[in-house]
């Protein structure tokens, strides 16, 4: 049984991308022998910077010979259809066989497919892979057509038993296959011959190539935590990192340098970000002081000083990149704690777009400060302090640090808020108020930054909604879904008791106002005054109303205001049926049913994201419970009777049942059980103990069981039959107080 | 002359190097554009000559201007106003990595002593509207050269490939040099009559132009010069064909192309000063990518972007 090497030479893969493509070449190829009969016993893939490889033992010499046997046309048929069944066989006439059957003399073909040898089979296998290769990014070079991820050299493809090596012949576009590969680049350039695995994986590490990455990555996180531990430092570990650096070095050196004293001082992940994404460094912390002071650093080769020269280039290289780092960070510097600090950076945002419809990023902040301050009470926060961590939190935005490195966007404004003396809180929260960014991410919970987290993201949104620029489908360039995921935790996690409605109002008057400059139809003082109400009545119209009478003695609003009265509540109402989507999500992924979800939503205050949450749990435990399953039964069996009668007798039951009609015991324990249960769930409701409330539902199951037992609804007296509708009807009202139980499946 | 053995001396003799080493290679060694570029790649040489059919290769010194970059001369390798070496060889040779790094040694890097390599760097320029793959080439960790194989230029697929060899001959001079400081790097040889360091020449401009770039050009008038730039490069190309004067048919891909260039450096400036936010600036990326591909298209109707009478129609 031969084994089978194949290394497909070329320019330097891409790090990110050798993984993959070391078992995509395994995939491809195995799966296409075994699919043309060549079973194999083992196959490895392993890759470097310049080569994927793939080993493949015990594989068949040949495909196995395969005999198939096909029914044909009937002996007599007419000559179109046996002329069709010989094409399709690939025989001729003579060779068909007769046959008596049942039915008469049939043809018959035996066909017989050799066996192929395993050099033929393999050639073609390849050549397909190699044409076909699923490369993230490929490339054409030179004049040709074909594409591979950076220029492909050589092409080695052998077969070898104990007879000896042979080359499997394949040639694409002008690369023809061999026994020959060559060693590490600088250190062992020549051409090497091999004749199989064993001898090329030897061959290969005499000549300064490490095969295996994972090898590779072992020897360098081995030697890198030597090398810090000798110094009684630690190196920060980093996964990506190391499996990045794994491949871009076929024989790694693993370097320690000392980052310059001058730059100590630095924030440590100024200095991380800035050697990673830069330098492809690893940081070494001293575990005492907790600074970063060394870094590693591996190089591709043994030089003949011990990689002194490497060393010192690296180490100069690191000096000039931190040197641009301080400079940012001193020049930040001055600026917070210049006598105008970072609003001098604010006030620079000024001329900077936020988005073309949405007006500067100054004017974005006005908003968010405003809403910063309207927000404060509800979450506990001061609304002096919201205020102006809102107006610092996107200071560092100007600055040169994050100008450089985006990623650090916050964290910079916290160092920059210290630095010029502000509150800690106004300092936390220029970091924490983008928080949540992603679903791993933690969620902040100082009173400030929450205060700014939510004005930020409700900003964002609202701005969008205001110039319909919503997600569809797969595309959301805004990441308003992600934004809006960010205030439902925020809120949840924090059980935060906000109306969104009503800052759904204000933030849209808001952007209404600032981006359409109408500061002469509707001066700030009037804007004030309509939010200042709405936070009043709760209710847009009835505020707008209210301020239009007042301000104008109800004659017609001058343009731009004409149309908000109708525009603000739609624009709001779409943006909370948003969230009322986003909170299904991820009310689903802790394991609340969507119908829950939707009959909670059907209930008055469902702006409440935390209310709506809190009662959708509890429903949902209720409904796991044996009572809340029987009692939905009973609602819906009670609910359908009334209203296929409402229906059928064109009015509603509504008008409350009566004793006096009663007449089966279970009636009146029904009676009893609706009293006392809409003399407990009504308090329960109000003080927002949902459990209580499902409590004061689970009692009435029973009654509501013994009633349909006992009973006919529809009863041949047309009095006893109204009145029991009539007590249906209350059912559906004690129970809709919790929630809209009809939404609820099955 | 040109000492062409041993570790060079200055920052003039490593370009000379490259020169001779490029011009023995068979490259025509031209001469920089003489326009404001952010890099070496908008001269014509490189990008218009990417495109079309036609075999070519070219090398040269272009000036490049990155406004941002300004740190007043005070940054050891941080400069607004640099050079760049640029090589443009179509069809990329087989060999090109070798050549490259027969380059290398020809200014005195020695593979033995030095860690090169090839790190994933897909370049892109949104401006041009052109994208290749290849690497940033490291040095001890420095990126000396960007090293890429054009796929699209001006939203044409490139048909021979190109390879084009980019390098920051400030940094990769110093790195020979062993010079900590760009200011301080030998311009001529250390022992000429009157030797000139990098600082000497360009020191007082690194201020000069900082502080313009970064405090003081005017954003009004360069918002203006953007806009005629655009307006006139549209208004080239919408000129006949066919001059009335001459009777020859005479496309201005060149003149067009020098608006889009403009352009394009306006916008460098403007980003400098500032002005430009995340969102605008993908607009106005947009603004110029459009006029590099008008002008591409252009271009491949003239001789030099082979066109032949033969595929007029």
């Amino acid at each position: 049984m031969p084994d089978l090497l194949i290394e497909l030479f070329s320019e330097e893969i891409p790090a990110r991308m050798q993984a993959r493509a070391a078992e995509d070449l395994k995939k491809r190829v195995t799966d296409g022998l075994v699919g043309a009969g060549l079973t194999y016993a083992g196959a490895a893939a392993l890759s470097t910077p310049r080569r994927l490889t793939l080993a493949v033992d015990g594989l068949l010499a040949e495909s196995p010979t395969i005999r198939e046997e096909r029914k044909g046309p009937k002996v007599g048929a007419p000559d179109k259809a046996i002329e069709g069944f010989l094409r399709g066989s690939g025989l001729t006439r003579d060779q068909l066989e007769e046959r008596d059957t049942p039915k008469g003399a049939v043809y018959f073909a035996l066909i017989e497919k050799p066996g192929r040898a395993a050099a033929e089979i393999i050639a073609e296998v390849l050549e397909d892979c190699i044409r076909n290769f699923p490369w993230p990014k490929s490339m054409r070079w030179g004049a040709g057509s074909l594409r591979w991820v950076r220029p492909l050299h050589s092409i080695l493809c052998i077969l070898s038993d104990e007879a000896g090596a042979s080359v499997v012949d394949l040639d694409i576009d002008g690369i023809k296959s061999g026994s020959t590969t060559r060693g590490h680049r600088f250190m062992a350039p020549e051409e090497i011959t091999v004749t199989g695995f064993d001898d090329y994986a030897a061959k290969l590490k005499r000549a300064h190539v490490v095969l295996d990455p994972r090898e590779r990555a072992e020897a360098i996180w081995q030697e890198a935590a030597n090398q810090a531990f000798a110094n009684g430092l630690d190196v920060v570990e980093d996964k990506g990192l190391l499996a990045e650096v794994a491949g871009l070095v076929e024989w790694p050196v693993v370097l320690m340098g000392a980052i310059d004293e001058e730059f100590l001082e630095l924030p440590p992940e100024v200095l991380q970000t800035s050697m990673k994404e830069h330098q492809k460094f690893f940081s070494v912390r001293n575990p005492k002081t907790g600074r970063i002071e060394k870094f590693i650093t591996v190089a591709n080769c043994e030089t003949a000083d011990n990689g002194a020269t490497i060393l010192a280039g690296n180490q100069k290289v690191l000096s000039a990149r931190l040197a641009d780092a301080k400079f940012f960070w001193t020049n930040d510097l001055r600026v917070a704690n210049s006598e105008a600090g970072m609003s001098a950076w604010v006030e620079n945002l000024g001329n900077v777009t936020f988005h073309n419809k949405l007006g500067t990023q100054a004017a974005r902040i006005d908003r968010i400060a405003a809403l910063a301050r309207e927000i404060a009470p509800v979450v506990g926060a001061d609304a002096d302090l919201a205020e102006q961590a809102a107006r610092v939190a996107k200071a560092d935005l100007s600055s040169e640090m994050v100008y450089e490195f985006p990623e650090l966007q916050g964290l910079m404004g916290r160092y920059y808020a210290e630095a010029a003396g502000l509150p800690q809180e106004v300092a936390n929260a220029c970091e924490a108020h983008y928080s949540p960014l992603g679903p791993g991410d933690d969620v902040p919970s100082e009173p400030v930054s929450v205060a700014v987290a939510l004005a930020d993201k409700l900003d964002t949104l609202t701005g969008f909604w205001a110039i319909d620029e919503k997600p569809t489908g797969s595309k959301d360039p805004f990441a308003l879904r992600r934004a809006a995921l960010g205030v439902i935790r925020l809120a949840l996690e924090n059980e935060v008791r906000m109306p969104l409605d009503r800052f759904f109002d204000s933030q849209l008057l808001r952007t209404e106002m600032n981006v359409n400059h109408s500061e002469g139809s509707m001066g700030q003082a009037m804007l004030n005054d309509l939010i200042a109400k709405i936070a009043k009545h709760g209710v847009f119209g009835a505020a707008f109303k209210e301020v239009q009478a007042s301000a104008l003695g109800g004659t017609d609003l001058p343009s731009p205001i004409e149309g908000l009265d109708t525009k603000v509540p739609d624009i709001s109402a779409n943006l909370l049926s948003f969230f009322h989507d986003r909170l299904k999500v991820f009310l689903r992924d802790q394991g609340i049913r969507h119908d829950v979800i939707d009959a909670c939503i059907a209930m008055d205050g469902n702006d409440d994201l935390t209310l709506l949450a809190k009662r959708a749990r509890a429903l949902e435990d209720f409904l796991k419970t044996e009572d809340g399953t029987n009692l939905l039964q009973g609602f819906k069996r009670a609910n359908n009777i009334l209203s296929q009668a409402e229906e059928k007798d064109g009015v509603e039951y509504s008008y409350g049942a009566d004793r006096k009609f009663v007449e089966d015991a279970t009636e009146t324990a029904l009676f009893d059980a609706l009293e006392a249960g809409g003399a407990a769930i009504s308090p329960a409701i109000e003080a927002e103990d949902f459990a209580a409330a499902m409590r004061g539902m689970a009692a009435l199951r029973a009654p509501i069981d013994a009633f349909f037992d006992a009973v006919q609804v529809n009863a041949d007296s047309e009095v006893v039959r109204r009145n029991r509708l009539n007590l249906l009807s209350q059912i559906r009202q004690v129970c809709g107080q919790v929630a809209d139980l009809t939404k609820i499946e099955g | 002359m040109t000492q062409t053995n041993g570790a060079p001396r200055s920052f003039q003799e490593i370009i000379l190097r490259l020169q001779n080493y490029w011009a023995a290679k068979g490259c025509a060694v031209m001469q920089p554009y003489d326009m404001e570029v952010g890099a070496g790649t908008f001269h014509p040489a490189t990008t218009l000559r990417s495109l079309g059919s036609k075999a070519w290769a070219a090398a040269y010194v272009q000036p490049s201007r990155r406004p941002t970059d300004g740190r007043y001369g005070e940054n050891p390798n941080r400069l607004q106003h640099y050079y760049q070496y640029q090589v443009l060889i179509k069809p990329s040779p087989p060999n090109l990595q070798e050549l490259y790094l027969g380059s290398l040694e020809a200014i005195g890097v020695d593979m033995a002593m030095h860690d090169i390599r090839f790190v994933e760097d897909d370049w892109e320029s949104p401006t041009l509207g052109a994208w290749g793959l290849g690497w940033e080439v490291w040095c001890d960790g420095m990126e000396v050269s960007q090293f890429t194989y054009f796929q699209q230029v001006g939203g044409h697929d490139c048909h021979p490939v190109s390879g084009e060899l980019t390098y920051g001959l400030e940094r990769l001079a110093m790195y020979v040099l062993g010079v900590d400081h760009v200011m301080e790097m030998p311009f001529n040889d250390p022992d000429a009559m009157i030797p000139l360091t990098y600082g000497d020449i360009f020191k007082q401009t690194e201020e000069e132009y900082a502080r313009w770039n970064f405090d003081v050009a005017n954003t009004e008038v360069l918002l203006r010069y953007f806009e005629e730039a655009e307006a006139e490069c549209a208004a080239i190309l919408a000129q006949e064909h066919q001059d009335p004067k001459t009777g020859k048919r005479i496309i201005m891909a060149h003149p067009a192309y020098d608006q889009c260039i403009k352009a394009s450096h306006i916008f460098n400036l403007l980003d400098a000063r500032g002005v430009i936010s995340v969102t605008e600036r993908q607009a106005y990326i947009g603004r110029v990518r459009a006029l590099a591909k008008q002008c591409a298209d252009a271009f491949v109707l003239t001789e030099a972007g082979g066109f032949t009478a033969g595929n007029a129609a």
